[in-house]
């Protein structure tokens, strides 16, 4: 194991499906608190990324540490309760459930009672689940969702289902959040809200985020660094300074 | 050895007919992604139209006065009224198919299934007031004969059966293979948008696969109903499971796997009925659908696909 | 909803009071209440696995036979006694409980990695695997089938395992803990990837409508007083399917009214089918409540998936919701 004191640390990790790399002996670190942009090209494989962090896919080769420990092998479920959470590409809300309950949903995680007191229903149980739904209601407010509390999340624009997705995770208390594209579909003003609120929640909750994203001005924005994916290949890494410069990402992006 | 044999024709000839079904799940599977669970009642509905056909037929072709010597005319007779079953519940499952599933082509799969339960129930309950609830003897409609190799007794109608079930195999491979429908068939099991954008009319396709599965579960019906010659409305619900179970042994949507998987229950079943306990008979059934699906859930020769996220 | 514990005692005390009654209600309508009782424990429980967690089982007849099977082979070996009969009968109803559970845990475990039809189809599998053992182990009378001596289910015990089947299935889904089922229902990935173990729920909740489900089965035993594997067949878990679509998926209350219904309309049927001013030919039609139940079951998928009793919303929009993010 390394010791360097990355929260994240994706070391040589290779998928394969049949016969095609879709992610190639990738290194990737992302240490506490920081905002990390992951772009490419369509298809480049940034989704198959989140995918292998988050346990969906497992790796053919290599190995990813998170806080200390590997977390290959685990299942999705076992590593959002070690702090990484994410949001998805094509939104998947719960879609019977309201907006206050889709974040409630995401509070089961850290239940200190379980089924025994959800059925004998004593003050434990009801001090529990107001404080969920306090904590609940002040993740709402933040991302300005208060008003649609008790909407059913299916009838929500598409821009507040996405900041609904950011609110569900952030409410498994992750270390580490993956942003899939959440700025997608957004016209450049409600693009430029939404990071000023990326940035707040990062801060305010001391996260480390990973963000996927196509525009390359959202992400120069606000991103302390760049990682470069084409081909499944990591192509480039640095600054924003760094990689707008960078001779092969203009390749990738522009083609030859 | 003799009676290992014997267990083997038998089985043989009973994993045809599971076979002959077992394509109608597998075909529909492939088109729609639904398991048709009235595909066995359709079995069941195709003997009888050939019990209330047969004297019809008869008095047009008159049959043999020995039943046990060969004669052209009952055979022939034998012939018609397979083919007419086989033409009254293609269209029948074209109808079931129009009236009650494609209204539901978008909703999800939980809904078509319990739509397809409703149909399946209906079927068998609508069959015990029409037909009585009694089991029916099925006229003899193909000379009937035993043929004794040495200690071996095959009789006449395992080998029709078993051939017949080779043509229709061979005439469908034709059909899905050759074809135009076929060749649509196909393509819309690969890509149901990308075939209808390269404008193949998936409404017509559709019912096509309906007919042509629901032809081929008469006409395991009629077989059956020569080698067992009692029928009831009811007689669809196992066999159809089986079937069922023999697709997904082969693999669902996979149309020579769903054959292999046919014959394959059917020896494992006959031979668990000669050497363990025809008790066991339809449990044996269940046993290998659980143990495929748990260990194999793509079939013996299926490849493993994961959820897109 | 706020004291569910006081609603609990409340409807316990209620149908210990009617029971004090029983003697005075018209045998034929006390058959039918008690009836009533059963399908209902066995409708909400089921609920839990189809409707809130979105499971689709077709064996839950196979768990309730467990239970009946359990509960009689504990009375019978116990013997008759006039004191502590009670006693005894809660003992058996508990056993009998536990094994469906135990069953359930058993056939949950496995089959529920697989999804929707197959899911259906190997939970019908486990059910039949069930009935064949009965049919075939002696000690519980193998074909011939099994008598118990006694008549100890009353309107007081039915009724009470009736409220208490009600009381955890609600109030387990109305939790933080228990949004977890209705989330593995809308979309397991996104469950698991908010920390919820989909797998755990599945089980649970197919553990806990197999607990009642055998419940059930043991009030049915010593109301029948004669159990046969045949009675547990695959149309008996259709039954009980009809009542969860009827009632409508995830909807309890609906669910209720519909087992209450459906109990019913066999009886109203049978009586309509003898009417004499109908036809000769139509009677049995009307008679064979199967024909009227699939009609039943195929206008309802077609015009309203989410059940008779259901008033619309979210629910509504799961079940009509597009392909591909399938059941």
């Amino acid at each position: 194991m390394s010791v360097s004191s990355a929260l994240l640390e994706v070391d040589q990790c290779t998928v394969q499906f049949g016969g095609l790399k879709a992610v190639s002996e990738l290194d990737l670190r992302i240490h506490e608190g920081e905002l990390v942009g992951l772009i490419g090209p369509n298809g480049a494989g940034k989704t198959t990324i989140f995918n292998l962090i988050t346990g969906v896919y497992q790796p053919t080769d290599g190995d990813i540490w998170f806080d200390g420990q590997s977390v290959v092998g685990h299942k999705p479920y076992q590593i959002t309760a070690r702090g990484i959470a994410r949001t998805f590409q094509n939104i998947r809300l719960f879609s019977s459930l309201s907006v206050f309950d889709n974040v409630r949903a995401a509070c089961n995680l850290h239940l200190k009672h379980g089924i025994s007191h959800a059925l004998w229903r004593g003050g434990a149980f009801a001090r529990e689940e107001a404080e969920i739904a306090e904590r609940v209601d002040g993740l709402l407010d933040i991302f300005h969702l208060s008003h649609l509390r008790n909407a059913e999340c299916t009838s929500l624009p598409y821009g507040d289902q996405r900041r609904l997705e950011i609110v569900r995770a952030l409410a498994t208390r992750p270390k580490l959040l993956l942003l899939d594209e959440p700025a997608a579909g957004m016209n450049p003003t409600e693009k430029g809200e939404l990071m000023r609120l990326i940035r707040f929640a990062q801060e305010k909750f001391q996260l480390a985020v990973l963000l996927v994203e196509h525009d390359m001005r959202v992400v120069m924005g606000i991103c302390e660094r760049i990682a470069v994916i084409d081909y499944g290949v990591k192509i480039a890494e640095g600054t924003p300074e760094a990689i707008r410069n960078d001779r092969k990402v203009i390749e990738a992006y522009l083609g030859e | 050895m003799i009676q290992f044999l014997q267990q083997l024709i038998n089985g043989l000839a009973l994993g045809s007919i599971y076979a002959l079904i077992a394509l109608g799940y597998t075909m529909v599977y492939g088109v729609l992604k639904f398991i048709n669970f009235a595909h066995g009642d359709i079995y069941m509905v195709g003997a009888f139209v050939g019990l209330y056909v047969t004297p019809w037929v008869w008095k047009v072709i008159p049959p043999g006065q020995d039943p046990s010597k060969f004669n052209w005319n009952t055979t022939a007779g034998g012939l018609v009224v397979m083919l007419i079953s086989m033409v009254v519940c293609a269209v029948l499952g074209i109808l079931i198919e129009r009236l009650v599933y494609r209204p539901l082509r978008n909703r999800p799969r939980l809904t078509v299934l319990i739509t397809a339960i409703g149909v399946s129930i209906f079927l068998e309950n609508f069959g015990q007031y029409l037909f009585g609830a009694d089991p029916k003897s099925f006229p003899d409609i193909l000379p009937d004969r035993t043929i004794d190799i040495g200690d071996l007794s095959i009789f006449m109608n395992q080998i029709v059966v078993f051939v017949t079930t080779i043509v229709l195999l061979v005439a469908l491979r034709y059909i899905v293979m050759k074809t135009r429908m076929g060749t649509a068939m196909r393509a819309l099991s690969y890509n149901t948008t990308a075939a209808s954008l390269m404008g193949i009319n998936n409404d017509v396709i559709i019912a096509f696969t309906f007919g042509l599965g629901s032809a081929l579960a008469a006409a395991a019906g009629i077989l059956n109903a020569i080698n067992y010659p009692s029928i009831d409305p009811l007689m669809g619900i196992l066999p159809g499971i089986k079937a069922f179970v023999a697709a997904v042994l082969g693999g669902i949507g996979n149309l020579p796997g769903a054959v292999v998987g046919g014959l394959l229950l059917g020896v494992l079943e006959t031979m668990v009925v000669g050497y363990i306990s025809p008790m066991y008979r339809d449990a044996i059934a269940f046993a290998a659908l659980i143990f495929i699906l748990l260990f194999r859930p793509n079939g013996l020769f299926g490849k493993i696909e994961k959820e897109k996220v | 909803m706020n004291r569910p514990k006081t609603w609990l005692l409340l409807s316990i005390l209620a149908a210990w009071v009617i029971s004090r009654f029983q003697g005075a209600i018209n045998p034929y309508y006390y058959d039918i209440l008690i009836t009533i009782g059963i399908n209902i424990i066995l409708g909400v429980s089921l609920n839990l696995v189809t409707g809130y967690t979105g499971q689709f089982s077709l064996g839950h007849a196979g768990f309730m036979s467990v239970g009946a099977y359990a509960s009689a082979m504990v009375t019978l070996s116990v013997g008759a006694h006039a004191r502590g009969e009670s006693l005894i009968f809660i003992g058996a109803l508990l056993v009998g409980g536990l094994s469906a559970a135990l069953a359930g845990l058993l056939v949950g475990g496995p089959s529920l990695r697989l999804k929707g039809d197959y899911l259906a189809i190997v939970t019908l599998g486990f059910a039949e695997i069930i009935r064949v053992v009965f049919e075939n182990v002696e000690a519980v009378g193998a074909a011939r089938g099994l008598s118990i001596p006694v008549h100890t289910t009353d309107f007081f015990w039915t009724f009470l395992s009736v409220a208490l089947t009600i009381y955890v299935v609600v109030f387990l889904v109305h939790s933080t803990y228990g949004r977890g089922f209705l989330t593995v229902r809308d979309d397991e990935v996104a469950a698991e990837a908010m920390g919820i173990n989909a797998t755990k729920y599945k089980v649970l909740a197919f553990v806990v409508a197999a607990f009642f489900a055998g419940i059930a089965g043991g009030l049915y035993a010593h109301f029948k007083q004669f159990i046969h594997p045949e009675g547990f067949g695959y149309l008996r878990s259709v039954d009980i399917v009809v009542i969860v679509i009827l009632g409508g998926m995830g909807n309890t209350p609906g669910v209720i009214i519909a087992a209450v219904l459906l109990t019913i309309l066999p009886e109203g049927l049978r009586a309509l089918g003898s009417w004499s001013a109908l036809p000769e030919a139509i009677r049995p039609l009307i008679q064979n409540r199967m024909i009227l139940y699939s009609l039943l079951l195929i206008a309802l998928m077609l015009l309203r998936p989410q059940g008779l009793f259901s008033t619309g919303g979210r629910l509504t929009k799961w079940l009509k919701r597009g392909k591909g993010a399938a059941a």
